[in-house]
């Protein structure tokens, strides 16, 4: 305890240097916008950020990183409220009851509640981090290849048990992530792989960038601007001093569902296919099942926005736990921030707190400082923000597109992957159409040679004995819990087929 | 085109796509066991193309059964507004990148916006000038100055020497930053100022 405390104290020292100072005001400041512009959340604007932070040291670019994240999950909700489109997945919930206070002339009321429950959801969040995360360091130290290659599975089994998108197609999109990550030189025996057409290109890879800008840059583009055809209607905001000390003053009537919502946030973000967005729905739930009045959420509840907002900025934090830990991305935007991490010449893993502690603990000090920061730069600037929501989006839509080839252009300095990018883009965008999830593709290109590299070492350990993978304990407990979550969907088809026949026969009536 | 024939299509092109995977990834390397170097550097790409192959071939049973909802909608799958949009950005997108190789990124840029800004969103003459014109300067600070990443310039390359021997001899680049604003908005300004008279 006494060390994590120490550390921490050190970890805050280096957020209040100047430079990091600055990433954070400004990485919240980009975060609130591009989480309040439609179609723009945390995972786009990392991407399309990323190429632009190799102008500052690793430790100032992930700061800055982590804000952006942090800052679109405080921002998201001001879109839900004034707009009543949410302005990222994550902020979804927070239009059922944003949307109706709004209407009734509450937005001010539901703006500050957003800005609070989030401070409150951060807080909390970032509280458990640092408890939890030394701990579990120090714990992964003890993993071996098979263990790492289980727990890769395991977070794709995610995917499958509780990504709640069709299966087939989940799967593939994991394959084909896996796939694109092997094109170039093989890391074990040097021979080149799979370079399409024998174009020279291919020889160094497919940069996970060019995956992630396409898919979330050009392709969420695309996407926007197909469903971007009518007009908004912003909603007038009035804040006063009066009137924010008495929204100020009502923190006590959600405060309770607020925390509870904040740890449930905190644990189902740290899953890699559930995140900010069930975190949020599921914190709505909890709201309303415990509060005294359940039936005025979705009217207009105060704790029916604090709720999910809280969630939302826990689970963000949420998800960084395995990815500081363990290597393993608790999200798509902790997954551009891993691969971040891997072109830095850092590498992920257990090790990362005794190798690079100050790369650590100033990540964790600025989520403190961060946090604080964007509900000042949020509360103070809510009138700036709104205004900006009336921007057209035929202004917005090229700018993302030109940052978009520049920043894909960046990392490689080759025409051919930009190309590339607008092929994955397009590809992204008419796959999306069809229900092709497109996360679990980006969190496979990203560790797709990891994966490879622990599967090839275990089986070459244990000369071809996949039983290797069962003998060891803990990657023993995590293949059943993989296999547990693959099998679930089977059965909830089967039981929900047996309600069924149990209904026709009219033996039962049917749930729901 | 309904959303249900999109569907088969695009299993259709998977199924490809897994097909040429597994044949470039046996092209020259072991799929299998190397004795004493464990498993050959083929293996890893070809048993998970053998798995979208399945996942592909899974969805067309799925799509012929109707069991999912995308085999069952007779939606449209790109209507006919979407595609004039969507179709007119991705044509931009070709020409820029098309352009960058050709005329360099600083030309292809500022034309790629003014036709988004003009065209596509019919913004007015100084809004257009001011950022088709200021963003191409922002890049170009961003990238050559603070980044010193050197963006494609094609038959451009010769224009940037004054500009390069400004930014590598003297400590002062940011005011020709500046001024070029500056000017930018001068000039836009001067058009608003034009137009409404004509207006007028």
């Amino acid at each position: 305890m006494e060390t994590i405390l120490t550390s921490l104290a050190g970890g805050l020292l280096q957020a209040f240097e100047p430079l990091n100072l600055l990433m954070i005001i400004f990485g919240c400041t980009v975060g609130l916008f591009v989480g309040a512009m439609p179609g723009l959340g945390s995972v786009n604007g990392v991407a399309i950020l990323l190429p632009i932070t190799f102008l500052v040291p690793p430790t100032a670019a992930i700061i800055f990183l982590a804000a952006v994240y942090y800052g679109a999950m405080y921002g998201g909700a001001i879109s839900s409220i004034t707009l009543g489109i949410p302005g990222a997945s994550t902020a979804v919930a927070t239009v059922f009851d944003g949307r109706p206070l709004a209407m009734s002339g509450k937005a001010d009321q539901a703006l500050t509640a957003a800005a609070i429950a989030s401070f409150i959801g951060g807080t909390i969040s970032v509280v458990l981090f640092t408890l939890f995360a030394p701990p579990l360091a120090e714990f992964a130290l003890k993993f071996g290849p098979p263990e790492e290659f289980a727990l890769m599975v395991l977070a794709f089994a995610t995917f499958i048990g509780l990504g709640g998108d069709d299966i087939p197609k989940t799967i593939f999109s994991i394959l084909i992530g896996l796939v694109l990550a092997t094109v170039g030189l093989d890391i074990i025996s040097g021979k080149p792989r799979l370079i399409f057409f024998d174009m020279s290109g291919f020889l160094h890879g497919i940069n996970f960038l060019v995956l992630a800008i396409g898919i979330y840059g050009i392709g969420e583009m695309l996407w926007t601007l197909e469903t971007t055809g009518g007009k908004v209607i912003v909603h007038k905001v009035r804040m006063t001093w009066r009137g924010f000390l008495a929204n100020v003053g009502s923190i006590k009537g959600y405060i309770r569902s607020t925390s509870l919502g904040s740890v449930l946030g905190y644990f189902v973000g740290t899953l890699p296919a559930a995140g900010a967005t069930p975190a949020s729905l599921m914190s709505y739930g909890l709201a309303k099942t415990f509060s005294k009045d359940p039936d005025s959420f979705g009217k207009g509840n105060v704790a029916g926005v604090a709720a999910p907002e809280a969630a939302n900025n826990a689970a963000s934090t949420g998800s960084m736990l395995p990815m500081i830990t363990l290597g393993i991305p608790g999200s798509p935007t902790t997954a551009i921030l891993l691969g971040g991490m891997i072109i830095w010449g850092l590498r992920p893993g257990p090790l990362l707190f005794t190798e690079n502690p100050d790369f650590v603990w100033g990540l964790i000090g600025s989520l403190y400082v961060a946090n604080l920061f964007t509900v000042l730069i949020n509360l103070a600037f809510i009138p700036v923000f709104v205004r900006v929501l009336t921007l057209p989006f035929t202004i917005l839509a090229p700018v993302i597109f030109v940052l978009c080839i520049v920043g894909g252009y960046a990392p490689t300095q080759t025409m051919h992957d930009v190309w590339l990018m607008l092929l994955f883009g397009i590809m992204g965008y008419l796959m999306r159409k069809l229900n092709y999830p497109v996360a679990p593709a980006v969190l496979a290109i990203v560790l797709g040679p990891l994966a490879e590299r622990s599967l090839r070492q275990s089986l070459l350990s244990s000369q071809g004995d996949v039983l290797v993978f069962f003998e060891r304990p803990i990657s023993a407990v995590c293949i059943a819990l993989a296999v547990a979550l693959m099998l679930y969907p089977l059965f909830l088809a089967w039981r929900r087929r047996k309600e069924r026949e149990a209904a026709v026969s009219g033996k039962e009536p049917p749930r729901e | 085109m309904s959303v249900r024939h999109a569907d088969l299509l695009m299993a259709i092109a998977t199924i490809l796509m897994s097909l040429g995977l597994m044949w470039s990834s046996t092209d020259g390397l072991a799929i299998g066991w190397v004795a004493n170097k464990g498993p050959g550097s083929g293996f890893w790409p070809f048993w998970l193309a053998v798995g979208m192959l399945l996942c592909s071939i899974t969805t067309i049973v799925r799509w012929y059964l109707r069991m999912t909802p995308e085999s069952r909608s007779d939606e449209t799958y790109i209507s006919r507004d979407a595609a004039v949009v969507v179709g007119t950005s991705v044509a931009a997108l070709f020409a820029l990148l098309a352009g960058i190789h050709f005329i360099g990124t600083y030309l292809a840029l500022p034309l790629f916006l003014l036709f988004y800004f003009r065209v596509v969103g019919r913004h007015d003459w100084p809004a257009t000038i001011m950022l088709a014109g200021g963003i191409p300067v922002f890049i170009f600070a961003l990238f050559e100055w603070a980044l010193q990443i050197p963006l494609p310039k094609a038959l451009t390359e010769e224009w940037f020497y004054p500009v390069f021997d400004i930014m590598y001899e003297t400590d002062y680049f940011w005011i020709f930053v500046l001024g070029a604003f500056a000017l930018l908005a001068a000039i836009s300004f001067a058009v608003r100022v034009l137009t409404q008279r004509r207006e007028g």
